[in-house]
């Protein structure tokens, strides 16, 4: 079975309906502006549990969302919408 | 590994010494082809490698065993050529059957665009070392006869680049020559030993605090896949890195009369035989970053869906197994090797998913530079520091299959 996205418009689909997105942080303890920028632009959390991500969804209602995953199992733990 | 392995190679499992000069986190193809070349080439043989399951248990045991040298920039051209001529020689070398197969891999074309681009490929590798040329529909029916030439009628086969030197390899047995090699002259290899942090004296790393107690080092090296952004964050540094997986199966048993490897850029797909007969096939990553080693039914069933266009005799065949590894993907495509800035510690990775080729190479460069000191030219290139500095690698073009 392959991964399903709960869309607040949709309901259930394939995940190849999606196209990812990924929220950007930088950490508050970078304060130098070069650092920061070579952050934003290069670096990512990578974080091994649960995530909160932004989806769109591509092939459907064309509406990004935000939902909560766990990357370590890729269960969707809560869906809202934005 | 299984008993008859542990039989047969000399392998000699000893307790975790309180220090050594250094210390590799991560027994995969990569970790232990730096303490090989460690022993072999710069007589370094007080070094551990702390596996947290079993040596060849990750990305190195859930690859698809290519072995090419045709990238798109003259950077990786050069390296990975001198992976493909190190693969060439280590069974000589190890004095172990590694079941090295030269194969040869064609990559094809199915538009004027993508002629145009494996052209290039070809010339641009050649140039710099990489054997490779561009071969018309007929030379390409002859070298591979399984191949529908028109494609399905929707993906005519207008040519191919041929690189002779694509190759296949064991994946077990490499990992498990190199383990043997490196413990044969002292190495230790301690498995089912996660490292759970690193020691810093001030801002140098200076050890590794493992499931086994401290242990001092004078060196750190990250040859970890798939967690490396969580070792790298021990030493207080973020990476350019997304973990991501990747799937591949094989097929039942069919007689063994596919010679090369077939890859299609426009297809998103690769194939080869197995020594076994096993028809391989593999693709892209899955979209999400993700840990996770599931794999999934729709990745069967659309990468079939486009290799049946160009191996129609492949849909007599049924899927035999399936699996996923996970890649760290760097955003360049490119991997990351050398010096982190923080003293002590070195890192290798965004093998993403090129590393088994890589093997030898890697591991040869990395003991130079922690041997020497000094960054060797052929890596120099792909330091961690090039997102800083702008000098990024760019070459999706001809990793993104693999």
């Amino acid at each position: 079975m392959s991964l399903r996205i709960p869309c607040p418009t949709c309901g259930d689909r394939s995940v190849h309906e999606f196209v990812h997105g990924e929220i950007r942080r930088v950490p508050d303890h970078l304060t130098d502006p070069d650092e920061r920028d070579l952050d934003f632009a290069f670096h990512h959390d990578n974080e091994e549990g649960v995530v909160t991500e932004r989806w769109f969804h591509a092939q459907g209602c064309r509406r990004w969302f935000e939902i909560r995953r766990d990357t370590t199992t890729d269960r969707i733990v809560v869906a809202e919408a934005s | 590994m299984n008993e008859f392995v542990e039989r047969q190679m000399k392998l000699t499992w000893r307790p975790p010494k309180k220090s050594y000069d250094v210390v590799i986190v991560g027994a995969g193809g990569h970790g232990l082809a730096t303490a090989y070349y460690l022993a072999t080439r710069h007589g370094m043989s007080n070094v551990a490698v702390f596996e947290r399951g079993y040596i060849g248990g990750g990305n190195s045991g859930r690859n698809t065993t290519i072995i090419r040298a045709n990238y798109g920039i003259p950077a990786a051209v050069r390296f990975y050529q001198r992976s493909v001529d190190l693969y060439r020689g280590l069974e000589e070398e190890t004095d172990r059957w590694l079941m090295h197969q030269q194969k040869g891999i064609l990559w094809m074309a199915h538009s004027e665009g993508a002629v145009r681009a494996e052209r290039m490929r070809a010339k641009l590798n050649t140039e710099f070392g990489a054997q490779t040329e561009f071969v018309g529909p007929q030379q390409v029916k002859g070298l591979c006869p399984q191949l529908d030439m028109s494609g399905g009628g929707r993906w005519p086969v207008l040519g191919a680049s041929y690189h002779p030197q694509g190759a296949t390899a064991r994946h077990d047995r490499v990992v498990w020559a190199l383990a043997e090699g490196a413990m044969e002259r002292g190495a230790h290899v301690h498995q089912n030993t996660p490292v759970d942090g690193l020691i810093l004296d001030g801002e140098r790393v200076a050890g590794v605090r493992t499931a086994a107690g401290d242990v001092a080092a004078g060196a750190v090296v990250s040859a970890v896949g798939g967690h490396v952004s969580r070792i790298a964050a021990m030493a207080g540094l973020r990476l350019p890195i997304r973990t991501h997986r990747l799937q591949a199966f094989v097929t039942n048993h069919y007689q063994r009369q596919f010679g090369p490897i077939v890859a299609s850029s426009e297809l998103f797909f690769y194939a080869s035989q197995t020594a076994r007969g096993e028809m391989l096939l593999g693709a892209e990553i899955d979209p999400q970053p993700s840990f996770s080693y599931r794999s999934s039914h729709d990745f069967v069933q659309d990468v079939c869906r486009r290799a049946l266009r160009l191996l129609p005799f492949m849909s007599n065949l049924r899927v035999l197994r399936q699996w996923t590894g996970v890649c760290d993907m760097s955003p360049d495509y490119s991997p990351i090797m050398g010096h982190t800035g923080v003293p002590g510690f070195y890192i290798t990775t965004g093998w993403g998913t090129w590393g088994f080729k890589a093997i030898p190479a890697g591991g040869e460069q990395m003991a130079e530079l922690i041997a020497t000191g000094e960054v060797p030219e052929l890596i120099a290139p792909f330091g961690l520091d090039r997102f800083a500095r702008d000098r990024t690698m760019a070459d999706r073009g001809s990793a993104g299959t693999h």
